[in-house]
């Protein structure tokens, strides 16, 4: 396992967000992390990036605890999100090699113009991050996210707000290069379509805890439902059922 | 500690300061608005004789030591905001980058910056005013650097009060300062102060160091005495305000508002 969680919980003002969490994603995977809004997602994302701490339990990268080796850990695993730009004040190239600096690369330039082909974004270098399209900048984040040739990434919602054309161009970016470079990905969407296409195995989380977890095609024949999207909404409306 | 890590949040406000007007304005505008105002009147009282002491002297001497420290306040907090106003703060602490890593960058950052406005507030100061900043020596200098280190201790507290209570905080970042400014004796000697303000004015590294300033222009002597209290009470006060910021930090992180903060 190059993730493991166990028993993680996390309370804000005393109510559970993350509820004894553990599973554990395999090497070269893609796990997807579902569940409707609140369901404890992001912050059990945060976690593992260590920018939120947890109340109690424990979280393994690389077989190491990030309480006293998150050095270690952070410098091989990155993260995504379209929620998360990069400064719009800065040219594309200055944010990739202030991100290449804080992560230690060696040759800079080589790795922003590897990375800017393969994203197509080199054109972009030299414009102000501010002026890019959405789309354009959901390929920078990508961009910056693979700039340390991380073993582990984590992307939240990578897709959202991207046209169909866009996000199916970025999913097959995302899949070219998790095969190439074997990568691990953690993914959080609300796309299941998207999940379907493109996770080996997904955990659906309900009210911080683990609801069940398998691959798409399993847990759709397992409820029996048409497809993935029909069974994130039977389990979302349960969760607000039971929440009335 | 890693020297990359603190060189890369170097460069990346350096590109940010080579092309930003309101920036750039923040640096110098304020310094040379006071530096051309408090210098005219200077020349000014000066000719109309009031006092024994060199007016000039005392009251550019001043000025130019206030707004070093300002700028140097200013430059700690503005360094944290501009993470806070680009949403950057997640990625840069998804970074292996450590806190101390990120302390230690702003602080290089104040330096840069209490250095250009330094030289150019000095330059002018010496062709408008013929006031030569170094005529004093060396003894000016350690109460220099104290100024430096009491802005740093005030750009890390008005950062960890941003952190505590959000970016509606961050008017202090501009303000906190200049509310200090008549407890510390930039202008006019403690003594002036009422009894009660004076013990306020006592325990502030910042008024050791102008009455230690003045001391060094009247007698030409090193006033040992100010120097310890300056050098005491900021050792004081970074030790506290660095645990107070940390305090605050691991707090964002226990209530997940790290990525919230705007």
């Amino acid at each position: 396992m190059i993730l493991e969680i166990k028993n993680l919980v996390k309370k804000f003002n005393g109510v559970a967000a993350v509820d004894d969490l553990s599973f554990g994603v395999e090497e070269g995977t893609i796990t997807g992390l579902l569940g409707p809004n609140g369901a404890g997602k992001t912050t059990t994302i945060q976690m593992v990036l260590d920018l939120v701490t947890p109340t109690s339990g424990d979280i393994e990268i690389f077989g190491l605890d990030m309480k006293h080796s998150r050095e270690k850990i952070l410098n091989q695993i990155n993260f995504s999100s379209p929620y998360v730009n990069l400064p719009g004040n800065l040219k594309v190239w200055e944010n990739l090699a202030t991100f290449a600096r804080l992560y230690g690369v060696k040759n800079i330039k080589a790795k922003i113009d590897e990375l800017a082909d393969f994203f197509g974004i080199r054109e972009f270098l030299g414009k102000m991050t501010t002026s890019l399209s959405t789309g354009q900048l959901t390929r920078l984040n990508l961009t910056k996210a693979l700039l340390n040739d991380p073993k582990l990434l984590l992307l939240d919602e990578p897709t959202a707000s991207l046209d169909p054309d866009i996000a199916d161009r970025t999913r097959q970016l995302l899949k070219k290069i998790q095969k190439e470079k074997g990568l691990t990905i953690l993914y959080t969407s609300h796309n299941m379509v998207e999940v379907e296409e493109i996770c080996d195995r997904v955990i659906f989380i309900q009210k911080g805890k683990i609801k069940d977890d398998g691959t798409p095609a399993d847990l759709v024949k397992k409820y029996g439902h048409k497809d993935l999207n029909d069974l994130f909404i039977a389990i979302a409306r349960e969760h607000t059922n039971e929440s009335r | 500690m890693k020297l990359h890590r603190i060189n890369a949040l170097l460069i990346r406000h350096l590109y940010l300061y080579q092309r930003s007007v309101p920036r750039l304005m923040d640096i110098f505008f304020w310094p040379i608005i006071e530096l051309l105002l408090w210098g005219f009147l200077s020349v000014y009282l000066e000719k109309m004789s009031f006092g024994g002491l060199n007016v000039i002297t005392v009251l550019l001497g001043a000025i130019i030591f206030w707004d070093l420290m300002s700028q140097s306040q200013r430059a700690i907090s503005t360094t944290f905001l501009e993470e806070v106003w680009e949403r950057n703060l997640l990625n840069i602490f998804v970074s292996p980058l450590r806190l101390s890593e990120f302390l230690v960058s702003s602080v290089l950052i104040a330096v840069v910056r209490v250095v250009i406005v330094g030289l150019v507030m000095a330059g002018l100061a010496w062709g408008l005013y013929h006031f030569n900043l170094l005529y004093f020596g060396f003894y000016l200098i350690p109460f220099m650097l104290n100024l430096f280190v009491f802005g740093w201790t005030l750009g890390f507290l008005t950062t960890g009060i941003i952190l505590r209570f959000g970016s509606a905080a961050q008017v202090l970042a501009f303000g906190l300062v200049f509310l200090l400014q008549p407890f510390s004796a930039v202008f006019y000697p403690v003594s002036v102060l009422p009894q009660s303000l004076q013990y306020v004015a006592k325990v502030l590294p910042s008024s050791h160091v102008f009455e230690g300033m003045r001391s060094v222009i009247a007698t030409g002597t090193l006033p040992v005495n100010d120097l310890i209290w300056a050098i005491g009470t900021n050792i004081f006060y970074l030790a506290l305000v660095l645990w107070f910021f940390s305090r605050m930090f691991a707090r964002v992180k226990d209530r997940g508002m790290l990525m919230k903060l705007d």
